[in-house]
This record gives structure tokens, sequence and C-alpha cells, in this order.
């Protein structure tokens, strides 16, 4: 119909007016989608909090608003002795540094891994961008704190699990984001080259990396400041960092040491907040 | 003669990358930076590769498969997985109904006493406390939440539950007022300076324009929270994470096998849900 001259169409008709006097549509009839998505979302929450059984009762008691009380009653004062400072600092700085080494090592790994998951050119077969797109994939879908659990086996106990675990789950988030960049960049640098005979290698080199370079240190940013925020709890199944002393104190109930752990990682999180809120004001300034 | 123009511009493109200057001494100088924090980190690469860490990685990986697929077990996992699914689901209802009266109560374009000037000192302040409130919810990370809770309410998915209730409601309620105040404001602005209420401005101004932006955030937080409720079982707080935990700790690898293909199998289907969900209503 595309085709045909505007003067063999038959005029447009107009919208058919409803009357004044209809009543509005109704509010359900069994062809309105949005209707039965909502009835089946309100049955996911009926029979979400039907199954789970949630001890509201206990919760609300009168006996549990005293527990409650006298838990943070014992929060205070935190234990603000030099040598348990010193303790925290040290696990702050850890954090700091396993946020820091595993999203440089993702980095790294990520770069590695989206060559391969990505058609770099119009002519490129790209036999692998499915599976290694499947493998970023499963990387990405097991959370950071899973993967601390599976790699304290290997590892052992402390930050470098959980250096590992950063770096694995990282390595799936950036590598896809990597991929999609190098996927998105202008070909015509990269083809120029390709037409005179230069290997992949050199393109890769000479043509994409300074294109897609700024984007992928954004992305690297971005993430870094995602995981310092994950690398302070991470230490609760025992993967180092300020989550670790957390976990240590408030098991063994040392609650004014675990107030002062606390502090220090609401600090940290407020910081990154602020200092990202910052930057991001300055850059779009 | 063509041939040889074309071997010249073979031969002239260069062999060699021509900032390899910049890159080797960025690349240099990033090592030296990440060298302390290797130190800090205990980074030592080898111990992976010891005999002894090889023989139980070995042991344990082996033991993956095949996965455990024992019939009671897997009813269990099913259990468990819904489990799951049920306190991101109940922890969303009541992050919604701890995000909604804040949100009404700190966005700022529901002012009235803004529209001429400065907004009044009381309503300034309320509205400056709301939005701290709102930030000291959400910067506790959910984990520690449920740490708190799992201590007061016992092992359990109540803490859960309400772990992700305080941290999403501090999250909904910040992304709620900045979705709110992103918009257009004319029609709400016209709405409340010729007298209409503020909840006539908000249900004939503000969330008409917001409202497909709003549901769809609110899906893909539901999707977020049912990853972070995989997470919270392993401090205790109920579901699939809970189980996953203490395989982990029996070193029984054919059940961590199953439980991890479920979690994978869970993500991507609520993934794909909310996806398609975004898709109708966005």
């Amino acid at each position: 119909m595309t085709g045909t001259p505007q003067a063999l169409q038959p005029a447009p008709q107009p919208a058919p007016q409803p009357a004044p006097h209809q009543l509005p549509p109704p509010l359900f009839t069994a062809r309105c989608r949005v209707c039965w998505y909502l009835a089946a979302l309100l049955a996911l929450v009926i029979a979400s909090f039907w199954s789970l059984n949630l001890q509201w009762g206990q919760f609300f008691s009168l006996d549990a608003a005293r527990s409650m009380g006298r838990f943070l009653g014992e929060f205070f004062p935190p234990d603000t002795s030099p040598d348990f400072l010193r303790r925290v600092g040290v696990g702050l700085v850890e954090t700091l540094a396993m946020s820091a080494l595993g999203t440089a090592l993702a980095a790294v790994a990520g770069l590695a891994l989206s060559l391969p998951a990505s058609r770099l050119h119009a002519g490129d077969r790209a036999w692998a961008r499915a599976p290694t797109r499947a493998l970023l994939n499963v990387l990405r879908a097991v959370p950071e704190l899973v993967w601390a659990g599976l790699l304290l086996i290997a590892a052992g106990l402390g930050p470098f699990a959980g250096t590992l675990a950063l770096a694995v789950h990282t390595t799936g988030v950036l590598g896809r984001l990597f991929a999609e960049t190098l996927e998105n960049a202008a070909p015509g640098p990269g083809d120029a080259l390709r037409t005179q005979g230069v290997g992949k290698g050199r393109v890769f080199l000479y043509a994409s990396l300074p294109q897609v370079l700024p984007q992928l240190l954004s992305y690297t940013l971005y993430r870094w400041e995602n995981n310092i925020r994950a690398a302070a709890v991470l230490g609760v199944v025992g993967a180092g960092g300020l989550g670790q002393l957390l976990a240590f104190h408030m098991g063994l109930f040392h609650m004014a040491k675990t107030a002062t752990v606390l502090g220090a990682m609401l600090l940290l999180v407020a910081l990154v907040d602020a200092l990202s809120y910052a930057s991001r004001r300055w850059l779009v300034k | 003669m063509a041939s040889a123009s074309l071997r010249r511009i073979a031969t002239t493109a260069p062999s060699h990358d021509p900032a390899w200057l910049g890159r080797i001494a960025w690349l240099s100088l990033g090592l030296v930076l990440l060298w302390p924090l290797g130190v800090a980190t205990e980074f030592r690469p080898w111990i992976l590769v010891e005999p002894d860490s090889l023989r139980v990685t070995g042991r344990f990986l082996s033991s993956f498969l095949p996965p455990a697929m024992a019939p009671e077990f897997l009813a269990l996992v099913a259990r468990e997985a819904w489990r799951t699914v049920a306190i991101a689901t109940a922890g969303m209802v009541l992050a919604l109904a701890i995000a909604l009266p804040l949100t009404l109560l700190s966005v700022r374009a529901l002012s009235i006493s803004a529209l001429s000037g400065r907004m009044a000192r009381g309503p300034f302040w309320l509205r400056q406390a709301v939005r701290w409130l709102l930030i000291v919810l959400r910067s506790v990370p959910e984990l520690v939440w449920a740490l708190v809770f799992v201590r007061v309410v016992g092992l359990g998915p109540t803490a859960g539950v309400l772990a992700i209730a305080l941290t999403y409601g501090g999250m909904l309620g910040k992304v709620y007022a900045e979705i709110l105040e992103s918009g257009e404001l004319h029609a709400t602005e016209t709405l409340l300076r010729n007298g209409s209420s503020r909840l006539q401005a908000l249900g004939f101004g503000l969330l008409p324009q917001n409202a497909a932006e709003l549901t769809s955030y609110t899906v893909y937080r539901w999707e977020c929270a049912i990853r972070s409720s995989v997470v919270l079982g392993f401090v205790g707080a109920g579901g699939l994470g809970q189980q996953m935990d203490s395989a982990m700790k029996m070193f029984n690898g054919g059940e961590v096998a199953t439980m991890l293909l479920v979690f994978v199998a869970l993500v991507a289907l609520a993934d794909r849900i909310s996806a398609g969900l975004r898709r109708v209503l966005g």
C-alpha cells in the first residue's frame, strides 16, 4: 500500500466519538491484559504472605520490643579504644583494597572475554560469541556472596577469597558491558585498517581500543563503586574486610565492638555515595 | 604501478602500536599502584595450585557431578525456591508500604508554599528529614539488617522479609521522589495554583505521566529482591540461600550444583518475566 499515490486512497474516516451518555469502559473484562497481570500479582502477594507464616505476633510483642531495645542499648557506647579502632582501620583498608583489586582483575578478564563475545565487524563469523556470552551470564547470575562461599574452599578464609569472588562476578558484568560497547563502536576506522590487510590484534589496538577506552573506564569505575559496597558485607561468610569483623564480633555478642564496625561500614558507604554524587555533578556540569 | 603503490601502503602501515609508550607507562603505573593492594588482600594466587588445596578443590568440584536428583531433595529445593520468591515478594510489599507515604512526604513538587517563592521553613525541614531517613534506610546493606533481625526474631524468613523491606523501602522512596520530580511539572503546578488538593495534583498531574516509569522501576527492584533474598539466606534468613550455605559447609557438591542450577534458572525466569512486564506496562 505504501507505493500507491495519495489521491487513490480513501479519505481517512474520523475516529468514532463515544456518545456522551456512554458509560466508561468496565474495570474488568476478560480481554484486559493488565487486569490479568494485576490479578496474578495479587495472588502472588497473598500466596507469599500465607506460605511464609511470618511471626508478626512474636515480632510486635512486648517481649520482642524489649529484646530489641536491649539489643540496641548494648550497642552504646561503641568501643573506641585505640587498639580496636586500629583493627577497624585495617578492616577498612582491606575492604577498599579488595574492591579495587577485584575490579582491576575483572576489568582485565572482562576485556579478554569481551573480544570473543562480540561480533567485531560485519563479516565476523563470531563462532565463540554465543558460548562466551553464556559463560558471562552464568558468572553474572551468581551473586558475589555465593561465589565467596564457593571460593572459600579453594582459597581459604580471608580477603583473598573475597577479592576473587568480586573479580569473578564483576568479570561477568563487565565482560557483557564491554562486549556491547565494542559492538556499538563506529566500524569505520576498523574497516579502513582491515581493507589494508592489517591483522586482528592491531586493528583492535589501533582502531577499536582508542574509541571505546573512555566508556570502558567509566563502566569500570561504576562497578568499583558497587564493589566497595559489596566488599563491605562480603566478609560475613568469612571472606575478609569489615564484614568479617562484623560477623565475628556479632557472633560473640561483643555489641560495643559490633557498633564500631557498623559505624565504619556506614561511614564508608556514605562516603562512597557522596563522592560518586559529587563527581557525577562535577562531570555533568 | 598500482601494485607498487599498494605495497608501499602496506609496508608503511605501522607495524608497532603507535601509542605503546603511553600505554606501557600507564600499565606499569597501574601495576605499581596495585602492588600494595595485593599485599593488603593477601593476594597469593599460587595457593590455589598448591597440591593440598588442589586436592580439596578437585574433590569438591568432582562431587558437583552428578547434581543431586533424589526426589525428596528436589521437593525440598522447590519448596525453598518458592520461599525465596515469597520472601522477595512479601519484602517488596512492605517496602512499598514504607516507601509510598515517605515519597508523598518528600516530593517537593507537591509543596504549596513553594509555589510562591521559597518553601516555608516547616515543610522544608520535614522534607529534608524524610530524605535523610530514606538515605539511612537505603545505605545500610540488607545483609546487615538481616544479621541484626536474625538476632532479634530468630532464624527464618521473618528476618529476610524485614531486611528487604527496610533497604528497598529506602531505595524505592528515594527513586520514586526523583522520578516524580524529573518529569514536566507544569500540569501539577497549574492544578495546585488553581486550588486542587495535593492528592488531586498527584493523581491527575504527577502520576499519569510517570506511572509507567514508576511501575517498571518497581518490577525491576522485585527482580533484584529475588537475587538478594538468596544472599540473605546465607546469614540464616531462610530460603534457597540457607540450604546452599549448609550444603557448602558439608562439602556436598551435588546438592550445591543442583541449587546453583535452580538459582540461575530462577534469576533468568524473573529476568524474563520482569522484562516482559516492563514491555507491556512501559
